[in-house]
């Protein structure tokens, strides 16, 4: 370990490279898989990973325009995978808002403001936190059938209803601006204070441009959560035109019409850009998680 | 100069706001306060109790200058507490009743449902037609010679009261595709005739006497019009019973005490099947957390040895399967494990000639949901792991590698025992995690494979989670009751992890204050 022998260091070098190599070829499968069968004719898997005949059928269907075969016969797109893709963005866009407004505000709270029950309030949001809302959609169904009788804007198969319910995954977010918040310091607030400043103040002109970074990060790993999210918007999105794509795309892979190729194109076509998103912003994302729940 | 503008701003903003803020805050509060009307009268007293004492706390915290700092806490609390602690309060409450689809509505609305049906009286039905008159309309009933003609009146959609009296000739009518425009219309209309009787439209092209098939008694009960017969309301099954004792629908949800939680321990039907999937739901999540963790862990180690070249690469590709959004990973895992058409059984078969009944075999559909959870799971663990083994001095293990420690021994007695503590929050956070796996389960495989021979459909491959989801939205009739049950089950296991966690972080917290 300290004095390597040459031999053998080149030996554990090769070993190290190609159990890696190997590993990654094995992971990077399912996704080499996809991109061949989008490219694909029909929807069964026949043929080579090289598509023998390759064909952009499923990449117009993906995008919505219908597709003239060679042999003149027009295949219309079979779900609106665009207008799911428009539902998931909306919602996750408004949600993700709110969520950071919450957010940065309660970890603002916690962090600085005193006031009686403090500790024992943050606690309790750390063991609510462990409750996932996923477990209580009967309820959840229940208050939105509910409150669909005062106004059908937060009934069922309503996009308020489910921002609203996206709206209370605010914990693991507070831990982690309000371990950006414990980390400021304390004297830019005494300043604050001495020159006359309410807390809100403090917390509008000091702490809210200091925490852009963080609120930016905040934004993003909000957005990609509800994006995700599959249990609440199947149970509270029933007609096809208001559902989300994490909703939708299960349609692809019904046993009775399976649209192997066609999943494969909107697969690609909706997940690529969240991908991007995500891989710029993973850095932040674990050490917010390592972080925020660490340091208590 | 930051001085001056901290002091010019602040100090004036809130005297000139004040009374747009009072105003807001009483404008949002009526509003509120009218929803929770709305949810009283609709059977939701419950969430209107809750909203109720959050929208009071909001007036008063927002117009008194006492409570100014719980402003700061007030929305993420009242979220959490009506999206994620009032859901969970009010499925245990489910659970205590029998709610499902037979027994779906308020007691009240179930009422409603069977007053508001009617019976046609046939003897009295009578061909209309309509007459109409600068863009007023009359009703005329044709009779022998003439017939009855009503007062003129509006049909604008409101509902209105019409007298009609002889006439000698019959007017001029609309024709019959004239007419289908304004049916909607004519429905609102009651037409008073002479001998008293008071009609309504009853067919396409027919009025007649319509009365209500049952009349409310003072004690709840419900007596037919048509042959006296009465319906008692009982309130221990949520039905209304007939004078024969036969339920009649439609049914409401009425508190059946602990009458699920005996289905529950008592029916072999349930218990048995419920009894499997608690164990896979612990196991299922044991193996996901153990492997990833144990995978992360050696490509974390690797990544870090410090002869590795390319390593921003490999870290990238490593991570790929983590940043995929995992619904899409799911499905194209749920393709590719097909058996029929899927692309890994098409591999199998070309190399070995086998073709893994990955779909129809329990095991084989246990062992599928756990490598694809471990696909997803271990570049979480990989980075976290990465991050806890730089905090590892490296001259620790230094000093064992020259007492002769082999690697394995290394590991084991010294990079080990270093990072778990930090790291065990995290594990037991991702233990409850994939205890409610939801999306994996509902995405991969629904369950399947079923069980044989259950009361309520359950699969070898279903998590409590899924279980509880199965029963109450997708091929069971919507058991909520029974699925609520079930449910608590599932927070009384979760609170026991979660108060686990919380302990687990205060000792690492404490760990961690003290070095």
């Amino acid at each position: 370990m300290i004095v390597e022998n040459p031999r053998e260091l080149r030996w554990k070098k090769v070993a190290a490279h190609g159990f890696l190599i190997a590993f990654i070829a094995l992971i990077m499968f399912p996704f080499l898989v996809v991109v061949s069968i989008s490219l694909r004719e029909g929807n069964f898997s026949v043929g080579s990973l090289l598509p023998d005949r390759p064909t952009l059928e499923h990449w117009y269907l993906a995008f919505g325009q219908p597709f003239t075969r060679a042999d003149g016969t027009v295949v219309q797109p079979p779900y609106p995978v665009m207008w799911w893709m428009f539902n998931s963005v909306k919602i996750a866009l408004i949600a993700s808002v709110g969520v950071v407004v919450i957010s940065t505000i309660s970890a603002y709270a916690f962090s600085r403001v005193k006031f009686r029950g403090r500790s024992g309030l943050l606690d309790a949001l750390f063991i609510i936190q462990m409750f996932p809302t996923t477990l209580a959609l009967i309820a959840l169904y229940s208050i939105f059938d509910g409150l669909g009788d005062v106004t059908p804007l937060l009934g069922i198969d309503s996009h308020w209803s489910v921002i609203l319910v996206y709206l209370s995954w605010v914990t693991l977010h507070i831990w982690t601006i309000k371990g950006y918040f414990d980390s400021v310091d304390p004297a830019l607030d005494k300043a604050a204070q001495i020159d006359g400043a309410t807390p809100w103040q403090t917390f509008r002109f000091v702490f809210l441009p200091l925490a852009v970074p963080i609120v930016a990060v905040v934004f993003v790993l909000s957005f990609i959560g509800i994006i995700n999210d599959y249990p609440i918007a199947s149970v509270l999105l029933r007609s096809q035109e208001t559902l989300t794509i994490a909703v939708g795309s299960r349609f692809y892979l019904n046993e009775k019409l399976y649209l192997w190729g066609d999943f494969a194109a909107a697969a690609i076509l909706s997940g690529l850009p969240i991908t991007i998103v995500f891989l710029m912003a993973q850095r932040y994302l674990v050490s917010g998680l390592s972080e925020g729940s660490v340091k208590g | 100069m930051s001085d001056i503008a901290l002091r010019s701003e602040p100090v004036a903003r809130p005297r000139d706001f004040r009374w747009l803020g009072i105003t807001i805050v009483l404008l949002l509060t009526a509003a509120c306060l009218y929803a929770v009307w709305t949810l009283y009268i609709m059977g939701q007293p419950l969430l209107a109790m809750l909203i109720l004492v959050l929208v009071v706390a909001f007036a008063i915290i927002f117009t008194q200058r006492r409570f100014y700092a719980s402003r700061f806490i007030f929305p993420g609390v009242a979220a959490l507490l009506i999206f994620t602690a009032f859901p969970v309060v009010y499925t245990i409450y489910i659970g205590f009743t029998n709610y499902s689809f037979l027994n779906l509505l308020s007691y009240e609305r179930a009422r409603e449902v069977l007053l508001s049906r009617s019976v046609i009286d046939s003897e009295s039905e009578r061909p209309f037609g309509l007459v109409s008159q600068n863009g007023q309309y009359q009703l005329f009933l044709p009779e022998a010679a003439g017939g009855l003609l009503s007062d003129p009146f509006a049909l604008d959609g409101t509902a209105v009261e019409v007298a009609a009296n002889p006439v000698e000739a019959a007017p001029e009518t609309l024709a019959m595709r004239d007419l289908v425009p304004l049916r909607a219309n004519l429905g609102l209309v009651t037409v008073t005739i002479p001998d008293g009787k008071s009609l309504k439209l009853s067919g396409l092209r027919t009025f007649a006497a319509i009365t209500p098939e049952y009349e409310l008694q003072d004690d709840g009960r419900l007596v037919s019009t048509l042959d006296g017969s009465t319906l008692t309301p009982d309130q221990s099954v949520g039905f209304y019973r007939d004078d024969a004792g036969k339920t009649v629908p439609p049914g409401w949800a009425v508190n059946i005490g602990t009458g699920n939680f005996e289905k529950v321990f008592n029916s072999a039907g349930i218990r048995a099947p419920l009894f499997a999937i608690f164990i896979w739901t612990v196991s299922f999540a044991f193996l996901s957390v153990t492997l990833t963790f144990a995978l992360g862990l050696l490509l974390a180690m690797v990544l870090q040895w410090p002869h590795l070249r390319f390593k921003p690469l490999y870290r990238l590709l490593l991570i790929l399967p983590y940043s995929v959004p995992a619904f899409i990973s799911i499905l194209i895992f749920k393709g590719l494990f097909n058996q029929n058409y899927g692309e890994i059984n098409l591999i199998l078969k070309f190399l070995f000639g086998i073709a893994p009944e990955w779909n129809t075999d329990a095991w084989l559909a246990r062992s599928m949901i756990v490598i694809v959870n471990v696909w997803l799971g271990y570049p979480y663990m990989m980075l976290l792991a990465m991050g806890f083994l730089q905090a590892v001095p490296a001259d620790h293990a230094k000093a064992a590698a020259l007492e002769g420690a082999g690697p394995i021994r290394v590991f084991f007695s010294i990079t080990l025992p270093q990072i778990l503590p930090p790291f065990l929050p995290l594990l037991i956070a991702s233990f409850a995690f994939n205890f409610n796996n939801l999306v994996l389960v509902l995405l991969l495989t629904r369950g399947l494979p079923d069980m044989i021979g259950t009361v309520v459909p359950a699969g070898h491959t279903d998590i409590l989670a899924s279980f509880t989801y199965r029963i109450s939205f997708l091929d069971s009739g919507q058991q909520f009751g029974l699925s609520g049950a079930i449910s608590l089950v599932i927070f009384v296991i979760v609170t026991v992890i979660a108060y686990a966690n919380f302990v687990a972080v205060r000792r690492a917290a404490a760990k961690g204050g003290t070095t």
